[in-house]
């Protein structure tokens, strides 16, 4: 290759770049020149693929043949909550295969909303001797079958994180298969598992690997046997309970009482299904020095929540059920100064009337008392825009704010109003603002805030609201860094699609269910944006044996250089370029 | 068009927007000039009306549909093209928008927007007090009254009709969430029978007349049709007759109790027990609905149902 006589020697520039870990960083180093582009390719470790259909494993392995560390994201965010039919996509196994024969030393795996088979997890755990992580977030299509292929195959392992897949239990002795002489395991966590595993594996296992930092178990783990694995593992920083309950019984608390107060590297805490209030103190010792804690399936209320979280000083992160109630919120407020991230789930998510005093004043409470506030995700049945204004003038540092009204079209409850006003101070005031969800009664003005302040935003859920096609169009028009949209039951159609299509060649996705979107204009669209596939997903039938003006009900937009897939189901159709060569 | 090179799509974290960020400096691809804008020859005002889209539908024709696709190199505003410029609001960098955006435009006050960079509601709070006519009462304490109940009635008026019920995937929660709240109701209830939520709903179905009781795992179903088949399969040994499948595809819509068509038409009718402990007809509520609440099933004779539909439905409207 040519080489200026005043450049580094490439051992040189190689030397240099693995300083450089960031994917914008290595992207900018790879455009600068030719021989920077090839230097750079040969020493990249780490692969981050937002949308597995986006590229080919083929093209990936051919431009970055040395990879080491692989990440891939397949359905899009709404499959989360069913708006995703069944076998829809998302297979990872093209991966797997390619990735096996390709990357002997590839060391990590990280899938989301991804479809893995035990085939896939014995090919794994078969092809990569150096194999260190397997993260599974939201997957589909194992059993513990494929888990034991892993158990027993991958000396090296050290994180095995199971997430909140959907694992086909059919044994819990898939545990036992960890050879008696593997000790390197760092971070387990089983948390999703339904059934039980098998517990005297679980202990010997524990015991035996003195680097373990993180533990998430089971809701089959019984509380009377926490206090031991606890005293096996007291180098644990992170903590998932089984089950919180049991016979309250004097001689079980103290063991675990002790325990806890064993474990002096403690930050994280999560589980505590099924409480029994009577075991709470258990953990008061260790509350000073909790920086993370998920309550969210703790059904407790407010009074031993405020007790538990007004002696969490350093809590930076508190996931919890509505059950903490304003009150309890104003605890936290006044205890926890240096939070970060609150997450606040409903309990009754069904219910028609609220069953819990929890209301936007809880929320205002927290952003007036914890000026670290960045992230929140926030369930509740009323909002108005003075609250939600007050919230952004006080967090200008909010990067994350999700907020979900329970009953769709939710006025303001003062004044009757649309949340517009409120939203938009949320944009205008908040400028690092990422991540935005919207709920409650929200007319096309809300959208004119977002495209005229929301310069920074990366994604945004959108549902039963505006009120026409302006509303998509202020969006893809005024979002600069947009690259994820997803809305539902909008009335927005063809038009702003239509006049916006450049602008879904810079985004990742755009996911639109339930809108008024028409085939014609899918068809459209797929024939002029040859770098987009156009996917229709429709459980009706072919949406061309409909008049083409009819709406469809699931549009699934993105950018791909790797044209239509071939994995579709029968009922996903992609508009390609060439009628003809449509495959459905 | 430029085709996207490769390292555009892939290698980028979460956090940054790289994409962008890189197609901008590479100065390599250049998609404004291909930016396709509408180019409506004028329509009525869009803003206000939720019946344009079916305007549209109804009145442009494909062949108007591809005129409205037009590649230039022109920047088109949307406004000029749908409204006849009677509102601009093509929202640039170079500031400002003299918009009146129906009545509630004083939010956007020209002074506050020309060039300003603070478009919009203008700067922080002196928006809110310069504004009377917003009816916001501004926070002076952070004291917000509450006052929920005599609004109910107008909130109902506001709403969309739309059955609040019958929503697929709304409110937005997890299944794992979900489930492992639904198997273990926060009212502290004893007789759910330690099914461990996390990962799966088994619920026992029986049947009357079968000698045993089975279990089904009603996360392995999307639908009641598909829980149906598999209660058929399940049970055929017990009944008569063919175990047909309807070939009908069908949509989870709300009382469709075809189960009791699977089950040999009337003789058998499917109901469940859902967390208050009362027994319930299957098929009325939403599936995932269906789903949290189910705490038990029995496949009953049509002859001892009759009197279970009527209070099924009343519960049904009591709670609406």
């Amino acid at each position: 290759m040519p080489r200026m006589g005043y450049s580094f020697p490439e051992e040189v520039l190689e030397h240099v770049f693995s300083f450089i870990q960031s994917d914008e960083d290595r992207n900018a180093i790879s455009e600068v020149c030719r021989s920077w582009h090839d230097i750079e390719r040969w020493s990249r470790r780490r692969v981050f693929v937002g949308n597995c259909y986006a590229i080919s494993p083929t093209m990936v392995i051919r431009r970055f043949p040395e990879v080491r560390s692989v990440k891939l994201k397949g359905k899009p965010h709404f499959a989360d909550f069913n708006l995703v039919p069944e076998g829809w996509g998302g297979y990872v196994a093209p991966w797997i295969s390619a990735m096996a024969s390709a990357y002997p030393w590839l060391e990590e795996i990280r899938l989301k909303r991804m479809v893995i088979t035990d085939e896939s997890l014995e090919l794994i755990s078969k092809s990569f001797k150096n194999f260190k992580v397997l993260v599974l977030s939201s997957c589909e299509g194992f059993s513990t079958d494929g888990l034991a292929a892993i158990a027993a195959n991958c000396r090296n392992l050290r994180e095995l994180d199971l997430g909140e897949s959907e694992v086909e239990d059919l044994s819990g002795h898939w545990l036992s298969r960890f050879p008696d002489n593997y000790t390197s395991m760092v971070s387990l966590n089983i948390a999703c598992l339904g059934w039980e595993v098998s517990f005297s594996a679980l202990e010997r296992l524990v015991g035996r690997c003195p680097n373990l930092r993180t533990l998430r178990l089971n809701r089959a783990v019984p509380l009377d046997k926490l206090a031991n694995l606890l005293c096996r593992a007291p180098q644990l920083v992170e903590l998932g309970t089984g089950a919180y309950s049991s016979e309250l019984r004097p001689d079980v608390f103290s063991n675990l009482s002790g325990a806890f107060s064993g474990c002096k590297e403690l930050k994280s805490l999560s589980g505590f299904w099924d409480v029994v209030p009577g075991y709470l103190p258990a953990v008061y010792p260790i509350c000073s020095k909790l920086k993370s804690l998920n309550l969210s399936y703790a059904t407790i209320q407010s009074p031993e929540l405020i007790k538990l979280v007004s002696q969490c000083q350093n809590l930076q992160r508190l996931w919890v059920l509505d059950y903490i109630e304003d009150a309890g919120l104003d605890a936290l407020a006044a205890s926890c100064k240096d939070l970060r991230e609150l997450r606040v789930f409903p309990s009754d998510p069904f219910g028609q009337e609220p069953n819990v005093p929890l209301t936007e004043q809880g929320l205002v409470s927290v952003s007036e008392g914890c000026p670290k506030l960045q992230s929140v995700l926030y369930f509740c049945r009323q909002m108005s825009n003075a609250a939600l204004m007050t919230i952004a003038r006080n967090r200008p540092n909010m990067t994350r704010f999700r907020l979900c009204i329970i009953e769709p079209h939710t006025p303001d409850y003062l004044t009757l109003q649309p949340l517009d006003v409120g939203f938009g101070a949320i944009v205008e005031h908040c400028k690092d603002l990422r991540r935005l969800s919207l709920s409650g009664l929200l007319t096309d003005r809300v959208f004119e805030y977002i495209g005229t302040h929301a310069k920074k935003l990366e994604m945004l859920s959108v549902a039963f609201a505006g009120e026409s096609d302006l509303g998509l169009h202020h969006i893809l028009s005024g979002c600069d860094n947009l690259r994820k949209l997803e809305i539902r039951d909008c009335p927005f159609g063809d038009k702003a699609l239509l006049a916006n299509a450049a602008k879904l060649e810079t985004m990742r996705s755009l996911w639109m269910s339930s809108c008024s979107v028409s085939f014609g204009a899918c068809k459209l669209l797929g024939q002029k944006m040859p770098g987009l596939n156009v996917e229709v997903i429709d459980e009706r039938g072919p949406p061309d044996l409909r008049p083409e003006s009819c709406p469809i009900d699931k549009l699934y937009v993105y950018r791909t250089v790797s044209g239509p897939r071939f994995d579709m189901p029968g009922f996903v159709w992609t508009m390609a370029e060439n009628p003809a060569l449509r495959l459905s | 068009m430029s085709v996207p090179l490769e390292h555009d799509y892939i290698g980028l974290s979460e956090a940054s927007p790289s994409m962008e960020g890189s197609e901008r400096s590479s100065g390599g691809l250049n998609l404004k000039a291909t930016e396709l804008r509408l180019g409506l020859p004028g329509s009525g005002s869009p803003e206000r009306e939720n019946g344009v889209v079916a305007e549209d539908r109804a009145g442009y024709p494909l062949g108007m549909l591809k005129s409205l696709l037009v590649v230039s190199g022109a920047k088109r505003g949307f406004s000029d093209a749908i409204d006849g410029g009677s509102g601009k609001w093509v929202f640039s960098g170079s500031g400002g928008s003299e918009a009146e955006l129906g009545k509630g435009g004083n939010l956007f006050s020209p002074r506050g927007v020309n060039g300003s960079g603070k478009g919009g509601l203008g700067g922080g709070s002196e928006c809110a007090n310069q504004n009377p006519g917003l009816g916001v009462p501004v926070l002076k304490d952070g004291v917000v009254p509450q006052s929920p109940k005599p609004l109910q009635e107008k909130k109902s008026q506001l709403s969309a009709p739309a059955a609040k019920a019958q929503v697929v995937g709304w409110p937005p929660i997890r299944s794992f969430r979900k489930n492992s709240m639904a198997s273990h109701p926060p009212k502290n209830d004893d007789d759910s029978e330690g099914k461990f939520g996390s990962g799966c709903l088994y619920v026992k179905v029986s049947m009357d007349g079968a000698p045993y009781l089975r279990k089904v795992d009603l996360k392995n179903y999307g639908s009641y049709r598909e829980l149906s088949s598999a209660l058929e399969k399940m049970f055929s040994c017990f009944t008569i007759g063919q175990c047909g499948s309807h070939g009908v595809p069908s949509r989870d819509g709300l009382s469709e109790s075809r189960l009791m068509d699977l089950l040999h038409g009337s003789e058998y009718v499917l109901t469940y027990e859902d967390k208050d402990g009362d027994w319930m007809l299957v098929g009325d509520v939403p599936w995932e609905m269906f789903t949290y609440s189910c705490k038990r099933m029995r496949i009953m004779k049509s002859s001892e149902a009759i009197g279970l539909a009527p209070r099924a439905m009343e519960k049904f409207k009591s709670r609406n």
